[in-house]
């Protein structure tokens, strides 16, 4: 089980680490990057590098790396849009903006597999997906999903521009990938970023008009989760509710958690593909804890039913949020952390069952990352 | 020489000096700068070359008019600024 996990937030970067014994409690051991936006964070099993993606506001998005588990960083290269042609018209189509050719923000970073070394990914706003195939000592915009025309219609979310906020690498099959957008639907190569494919079918957008609800290319995952050891198995918190997989993205299932289907993060067991965690708030209208209670939602049938977990969560006057990426479950499906909004920080190390506090007063927490090692087999059953 | 100084915010991140540089534009001057320093280049303008949307250069107190190209002309004598825009929080 793993012991270490990273926390990146609007204000810093802390590497959160149990004491040496069994029962030891969970505390803040390290901080970097104090003042700054730490949009994402990486840890490679492969080489343990630790990455961390910022978002100067002023001085624009860059990455560092770490190759001593955090104790010194350097600045790498961050991926960058290639020249605009000067003929190049492009709108985002909700709100009509021009496209800029420049990275907003580093909204999500995964590592190639194993058969990879060297591959990294990087999903950008204002949409572009990245690849490094060095190391991180240069990136490139993966051109045949930028180009794709389905791409130009992808819309912003949240934010002004779409972005791709998840990149699952098949542990199997690295050629693999799946990626998830705001607002784009969820996209999957078999070829390593050769080609790609829109799979969403299933998946539902109620808000949208009749006509389009059921359109694969605009719908709004709000973050799409893989199980390591059944790479079929995916699930997706969706701006509309949850959807499942178990044929690779091909077809999805909406499935209804309690209290609400609303969230924006999702965590699936590595070794079992029907055990998946959500952190719900109560409706896209009412972007808060559904009454005033943080709660974790664990499913371990698959969706058919879901146990609200609190125990050890404020159950009262609580107005936290969990972005996407700042629930994460470690290799072992034991461990779970997850932090807010409000700067809030919980572990558990039974699944969910109880929850221990680790902070209170973080800045808004965007990421939260297991320190991962490197796959010695199969994960926990 | 125009003069080019940059703001102390900045010097956090990457160690801007100011520098005496050739050039007759912003742009020609920026670049004098940059060849130098090319870390700085990132911070200041984006992939297209244009000045990042929270930053601001000015010429003798002045903010330039062309942020994409640069373009704006510079005398020997010129002061050039580069600050970083108000906001955020």
């Amino acid at each position: 089980m793993t012991d270490r996990f990273l926390v990146a937030t609007r204000k810093g970067l802390f590497t959160v680490q149990r004491g040496e014994r069994r029962m030891s409690p969970w505390s803040i051991t390290a901080k970097a990057f104090i003042g700054d936006n730490v949009s994402m964070v990486l840890t490679d099993p492969r080489d343990g590098a630790l990455w961390a993606a910022l978002d100067h506001g002023h001085f624009g998005a860059k990455l560092h790396v770490s190759r001593d588990g955090g104790t010194t960083w350097s600045e790498m290269v961050a991926p960058a849009y290639p020249p605009k042609p000067a003929d190049y018209k492009e709108v985002e189509p909700a709100g009509g903006r021009p496209i800029p050719w420049s990275v907003l923000r580093i909204w999500s970073l995964e590592a190639g597999g194993e058969d990879d070394p060297g591959g990294l990914w990087c999903g950008t706003l204002p949409g572009g997906l990245f690849r490094s195939t060095d190391g991180g000592g240069s990136w490139e915009l993966v051109r045949s999903l930028w180009d794709h025309p389905k791409r130009r219609e992808w819309f912003g979310g949240g934010a002004e521009y779409p972005g791709i906020h998840s990149i699952c690498v098949d542990p199997t099959n690295s050629s693999r990938v799946t990626i998830g957008v705001s607002c784009g639907g969820v996209w999957v190569t078999e070829d390593r970023g050769v080609s790609w494919t829109c799979r969403a079918e299933g998946m539902r957008a109620a808000y949208m008009p009749p006509e389009r609800q059921f359109d694969p290319f605009i719908q709004d995952p709000h973050r799409v989760v893989q199980c390591r050891s059944s790479p079929e198995y995916l699930w997706a918190a969706h701006h509309n509710g949850v959807f499942r997989t178990t044929n690779g993205a091909r077809s999805w299932v909406e499935v209804k958690p309690q209290p609400s289907s609303f969230g924006f993060a999702v965590a699936v067991h590595p070794g079992r593909p029907d055990t998946a965690w959500l952190v719900p708030a109560e409706s896209d209208e009412r972007r808060v804890p559904f009454e005033g209670r943080v709660v974790v939602s664990r499913t371990r049938d698959g969706g058919e039913s879901f146990t609200v977990l609190s125990r050890g969560l404020p159950q009262r006057h609580a107005y936290d949020i969990t972005y996407r990426h700042a629930l994460d479950v470690d290799a072992s499906g034991e461990h779970l952390a997850f932090g807010s909004t409000t700067g809030s920080l919980w572990v558990s190390v039974d699944q969910g069952d109880t929850w221990q506090t680790v902070a209170e007063h973080l800045p808004p927490v965007y990421a939260v990352r297991w320190v991962r090692q490197r796959d010695s087999g199969a994960a926990g059953q | 020489m125009p003069n080019v100084s940059f703001t102390p915010n900045i010097q956090r991140h990457v160690s801007c000096p100011s520098a005496a540089v050739a050039g007759a534009t912003v742009g020609e001057a920026l670049e004098a700068v940059f060849r130098e320093n090319p870390r700085a280049r990132t911070y200041i303008l984006d992939e297209q070359g244009a000045v990042r949307p929270h930053m601001v250069v000015f010429v003798d107190g002045r903010q330039v008019q062309d942020r994409r190209t640069l373009s704006d002309p510079v005398t020997d004598q010129a002061e050039i600024y580069v600050a970083q825009a108000l906001s955020g929080g």
